[in-house]
């Protein structure tokens, strides 16, 4: 048993990170480095009014005065910050008209990730915003969505179309002082999604936003903003790869979401950024801060994720539950293999009366990695008859990983219910046993069942994205057995 | 008249559950409440009990001339009118016996009695665990943790019998009870069925009725009593289902 | 050396003290502890008081407590009746008795006791006189003085305490009680170490209880390392009943050796601020630790439980359940971290932290915390913050009982699974009355005497 699992943790340690190629475009850049200068040239590269460059020199002046925060439970390799290239463009080749402005190159590359961005390919019912390394490459969809009162477009353009509703929302649920890396985000971030929901809208398909990391040297930093008015309801996912290389790449995003009163945001995120190859070579760095604010009564908003790239990550997306009666969820899946690390979970600020969170993680650690779930659930003193239950379980597979849990309760009123629960195992070896002696293979029985162990996060994703990451949980768990 | 209901409408969390119930039991009679899952059979239990969750919209019970619905669910009690809850809740860390000693004494003070001494308290119980055929030493048991379904079945109908209700209300006492202990169960009822005391058995299966034979049968269908008869009500509703009644209703 | 003025406790006025006052603390020192005292004076001196932006002091603020004015003697007070530190027994419940006063060890007959079984009780520093290759091996090994600031400081100054040792293989014929008795006229900062050594095979039963006889303020930090050889058990109990404006932080540091076992009772029942450090190191196969807590605070009285339990090796297990009720202003904090390392295979961790606010001002910050860097474990924990389920409430209202008993019952119900682990019964009984009385808040009725002793039962049926 044990030498059969070593071979087969062999193979999953070998399998190859699919989406590690390079395509050769045209690349703009900025001058390495950040100072002053890097955010002037990045704001004016997008023609940005005077608001936002002053938005990028507080952050940026903010930033000097931080450090990069130690408390997570991982082991990080100093960043220069001189040594990143903050701003990456492809060039466009010519001005192109009609249906299709964009490069063949990047049509090829979307198609090869699998993401169509021809209109008429479109995948049933989701509308896409391409993000190729610093920018917003298309956004498919949109003129239909319009017709609803939906904005769906990238972050610049945004800016240039409806700057009264970027200037009311942006940093209102992670000010650019909000840690380090949003801070520094705040300063640089050269595009992202945007989206808008009107009252009583509900939008007719899912919107999605795909990122893709391409140039070398780089570091990604966009920021999405999701609003959904008053009895709104959108499901929005992300997803993202990145090319393979040697040195670590930093993306650090930010993503808002604000919920009005009765409004509905369901995020999930698919993360697949590049994990490093098996000896923990390169990989992304992925430092993400994601909150969503449920301003009016019985507004509610969902997480769901599966991480299983980046060599690091270290995110919590957040729910401040200010309106009464309204909800937060965080469905989460985090693998890590080889030497990969994750400090990741949620924070659920109750402020508001009667409202009620959920939290599910389940993280699998395998090879040399460790694994954290991190998470806060804060009832303040108004948040009466308030309701949270977390479930975080960690499955380990091998004797050389680690899974770690750190759960932080804070409650401070008589009427509301707070319960955590989690428990730490290896994988069962009766259930290998049982799927074995019916002939399944061990590989394939061990695909089985961490797919079991996740499938209460995984049917929360939109269909679409269900699929997607039960392959990818295969691709980076099966046999991972100690 | 022991108990009178009057267009009895009761919700939960604003979904009306009991939608005009009306229902007379006198003392000395068994009612059997029938019907089909969730039509409000525990609903009913639960409102004449007192529980708060549920929210009485409109109607009244009556209970020994006294307005039921202004009484807490400890003076309902007190006044003899007991529950047996189709799901005894667990209680980790509370002994039957400080349990059923507290419960004892609380009802006597309120009837302005001496409360029992230890002796006499030990000795009624050890009398009415005969009843229901209870051998295991209770003692050192937390309430209903760890009881089999039978058991916890059999735990009501002891403390019924330690509390000599005028009104006992048995909600679906018969569920998940094997042959021997539906026999003991209701061997137990009717032991304790008095000219000065009435039951009200609620059952979704006929079966019990073989043991308890009632006066009177209900059923009560999506939230009112749409049919009463005698027993054989309850042999016809064993026979022809409860498909019948949806029936008669569309 | 008599009484320093009365000022707040602060780094300069104790580096200060111990540069003046070096030569008569070392004075009886091998050179070793001499050493150890130094170092420990320097961690101290380099740390300084933790604040709140510290981790493991986040919710616990020792501000105003540091900032009372406090007397701190380096020799013992002889000014009060010593019989008084006595009245505070259990009825029918025989231990050898050991009194301390204002942490100092209080000689009835001897300081040092030696028992025909070989046991020894008494005086610590007449034990590293009469001892000092006994205590010497043991003595500084198991406490954290260069990362933890208040054993640090305590090691530095420490002058007293009590020391116990079982022989191998002997078994203590009755329970060994600690008690510590504040009395002084004005408030005092105390430091005392303990030292308990069980030999392989040894079995003893300490109950260690700090309490104080008026309601004078003091700061207790108090430092206690307790070994237990292979295959030794330890029955441990930590009884806290202080006044309001006692801060006790208690430091204990165990490490149990080879298939070594302790279950240890942490029961707070009253004090101003109670810090427990609590940590467990395995130092062999096999061990197990049992640690179990009850607190049951009110007013503005602040309890902080951080228990740190490191499986070192394999095969071990460890339980934790702690248990709280937070009544009126009072504050309880819970920070369980258990570790496994990455050889620590077969390793069994559960730990729970379960509260209960009965007021909107009451708070509570729970943290049980995981870290394991091997698969071969059976771990779990749980935390809940809540109120009386309202089902068992119906469910025994529903039987007659009115609203306030059913409240107690279940109050006490879930504060009796701490209560009901107590092995010795006398000591049970008195818990059991002893925290049936809190909760009805008839503690507060004896304010004027903080032992509470003399109270008649009450019976809660009542």
């Amino acid at each position: 048993m044990e030498s059969d699992s070593n071979n087969i943790l062999h193979e999953v340690t070998k399998q190859e990170y699919k989406y590690g190629f390079v395509t050769d475009i045209d690349t703009e850049f900025a001058p390495r480095g950040l100072t002053e200068d890097t955010i002037r040239f990045i704001s004016a590269k997008k023609n940005e009014p005077e608001f936002m460059l002053e938005f990028r020199l507080k952050a940026f002046r903010h930033w000097l005065t931080m450090k990069q925060p130690d408390w997570a439970h991982l082991t990080i390799e100093p960043i220069d910050f001189q040594d990143i290239i903050y701003y990456a463009a492809p060039k466009k080749k010519k001005e192109l008209s009609g249906l299709d402005q964009v490069d063949p190159e990047l049509l090829a590359t979307f198609n090869k990730l699998g993401i169509s961005l021809e209109e008429q390919k479109k995948l049933a019912g989701v509308a896409v915003d391409a993000v190729i390394d610093s920018v917003s490459v298309k956004t498919t969809f949109s003129e239909t969505l319009s017709k609803y009162g939906i904005i769906f477009c990238s972050f610049s353009e945004a800016v240039q179309k409806h700057p009264d509703l970027v200037k009311q929302y942006m940093g209102s649920v992670v000010p650019y002082s909000d840690n380090f890396f949003a801070a520094l985000n705040s300063a640089v971030f050269s595009d992202g999604s945007f989206c808008f929901i009107p009252k009583g809208v509900r939008c007719p398909v899912d919107l999605s936003t795909y990122f893709r990391i391409n140039a070398a040297n780089t570091g990604q930093f966009e920021r999405t903003l999701i609003v959904a008015e008053e009895g709104a309801y959108v499901s929005y996912m992300e997803g993202c790869t990145a090319p393979q290389r040697d040195e670590n790449q930093l993306h650090a995003a930010i993503v808002e979401i604000v919920a009005l009163k009765d409004a509905e945001v369901k995020y999930s995120t698919v993360q697949n950024w590049y994990p490093g190859d098996k000896e923990g070579k390169g990989g992304i760095y992925n430092f993400v801060t994601k909150r969503g604010i449920c301003k009016g009564s019985n507004a509610k908003i969902s997480w769901t994720q599966v991480e299983t790239g980046s060599a690091i990550t270290w995110k919590y997306p957040s729910c401040i539950l200010l309106g009464d009666n309204s909800i937060g969820e965080f469905y989460s899946v985090a693998v890590t293999n080889n030497h990969q690390q994750a400090d990741t979970g949620t924070k659920m600020q109750h402020l508001g009366k009667n409202t009620r969170s959920t939290i599910i993680s389940k993280g699998i650690s395998a090879g040399k990695s460790n694994n954290s779930y991190r998470g806060l659930v804060r009832i303040a003193k108004n948040a009466v008859n308030s309701r949270n239950y977390s479930q975080c379980d960690s499955l380990l597979l091998g004797s050389a990983c680690g899974a770690h849990t750190f759960p932080y309760i804070q409650v401070e009123n008589k009427s509301s219910i707070v319960e955590h629960e989690a428990t730490t195992s290896k994988i069962s070896e009766d259930q290998l046993f049982y799927c074995q002696q019916r002939g399944i293979d061990m590989e394939s029985a061990i695909g089985l069942i961490v797919n079991g162990y996740a499938k209460e996060v995984l049917r929360q994703l939109p269909m679409e994205f269900a699929v997607e990451a039960q392959k990818l949980l295969s691709i980076s768990l099966e046999g991972s057995v100690g | 008249m022991l108990l009178s209901i009057n267009d009895l409408h009761a919700s939960i969390a604003d979904k009306e559950i009991l939608k005009g119930v009306h229902l007379e039991v006198n003392k000395g009679e068994v009612h059997a409440i029938m019907g089909p899952n969730g039509t409000g059979k525990s609903t009913l239990a639960s409102v004449i009990a007192g529980r708060e969750v549920f929210e009485v919209t409109h109607g009244e019970i009556t209970y020994q001339g006294k307005n039921l619905l202004k009484m807490a669910v400890e003076e309902r009690a007190r006044e003899g009118i007991f529950l047996g809850f189709q799901y005894p809740v667990e209680i980790p860390g509370v002994s039957i016996t400080n349990f059923m000693r507290t419960a004892v004494n609380e009802i006597r003070k309120y009837k302005g009695l001496d409360p029992l001494s230890g002796i006499d308290f030990m000795r009624l119980m050890e009398e009415k665990k005969k009843l229901v055929e209870i051998t295991s030493n209770l003692t050192n048991r937390s309430v209903n943790e760890g009881f089999s379904g039978g058991e916890k079945k059999k735990n009501e109908i002891f403390q019924m019998a330690m509390l000599e209700p005028t009104l006992a209300i048995l909600d679906e006492t018969d569920s998940g009870l094997d042959i021997d202990a539906l026999r003991i169960v209701a061997n137990g009822v009717n032991k304790l069925r008095r000219p000065d005391n009435a039951f009200v058995v609620i059952t979704h299966y006929q079966r019990l009725l073989d043991y308890i034979v009632p006066d009177f049968v209900h059923v009560l269908f999506e939230g009112r009593i749409v049919k009463s008869g005698g027993k054989e009500l309850a042999l016809e509703l064993e026979e022809k289902g409860y498909d019948w009644i949806k029936k008669a209703q569309e | 050396m008599e009484s320093t003025n009365l000022s707040p406790i602060t780094l300069s006025r104790l580096v200060s003290l111990y540069e003046t006052h070096r030569q008569q603390l070392v004075a009886c020192d091998t050179p070793r502890l001499a050493g150890l005292r130094d170092r420990a004076f320097q961690s101290f001196a380099s740390l300084g008081f933790p604040d709140t932006k510290q981790e493991g002091w986040r919710h616990t603020d020792l501000k105003e407590s540091l900032a009372r004015l406090y007397d701190y003697p380096l020799d013992p007070l002889k000014e009060t009746d010593i019989q008084k530190v006595f009245q505070c027994n259990i009825p029918h419940l025989d231990t050898a008795i050991l009194g301390q006063l204002n942490g100092w060890y209080v000689s009835r007959d001897v300081p040092l006791m030696e028992l025909g079984n070989g046991m020894i009780m008494g005086s610590l520093s007449e034990a590293r006189k009469k001892y000092p290759e006994l205590v010497e091996k043991y003595y500084g090994r198991a406490a954290d003085d260069t990362t933890d600031a208040f054993t640090a400081l305590n090691t530095a100054f420490v002058r007293d305490g009590v020391f116990v040792y079982v022989p191998a293989g002997v078994k203590s014929p009755r329970p060994v009680q600690m008690i510590n008795v504040i009395h002084h006229k004005s408030n005092l900062l105390i430091q005392s170490r303990n030292l308990i050594i069980l030999g392989e095979n040894a079995r003893l039963s300490l109950v260690h209880c700090d309490d104080s006889y008026n309601h004078q303020g003091s700061f207790s930090n108090i430092v206690t390392e307790i070994f237990a050889g292979e295959n030794a058990f330890l029955d441990h109990y930590k009884l806290q009943n202080l006044n309001n404006n006692s801060t006790l932080i208690s430091s204990t540091f165990f490490r149990l050796d080879k298939a070594a076992g302790l279950e240890s009772h942490y029961i707070s029942l009253n004090g101003g601020l109670l810090r427990n450090n609590i940590r467990v190191v395995f130092d062999g196969t096999h061990g197990r630790a049992d640690l179990f807590g009850l607190y049951l605070m009110d007013k503005k009285q602040h309890v902080d439980n951080q228990i740190y339990v490191d499986h070192a090796f394999p095969e071990c297990t460890s339980t934790e359940v702690f248990k709280g009720i937070l009544d009126e202003n009072a504050r309880g904090v819970f920070n369980g971290h258990v570790l496994v390392r990455r050889n620590a295979v077969k390793t069994d961790a559960r730990q729970s932290n379960k509260n209960m606010l009965l007021t909107d001002s009451a708070r509570v910050n729970s943290k049980p915390f995981l870290e394991i860097y091997n698969d071969d474990v059976k771990c779990s924990h749980g935390s809940s913050v809540g109120q009386l389920d309202s089902m068992a409430m119906f469910y025994l209202r529903q039987r007659g009982i009115s609203e306030e008993s059913a409240r107690m019952l279940l109050m006490f119900a879930f504060a009796n699974e701490v209560v009901a682990k107590i092995a010795i019964p006398e000591l049970r009984g008195r818990i059991e009355d002893m925290v049936k009385k809190r909760l009805q808040g008839e503690l507060q009725i004896c304010e004027q005497c903080v032992l509470h002793c003399s109270t008649p039962e009450k019976n809660i049926n009542q």
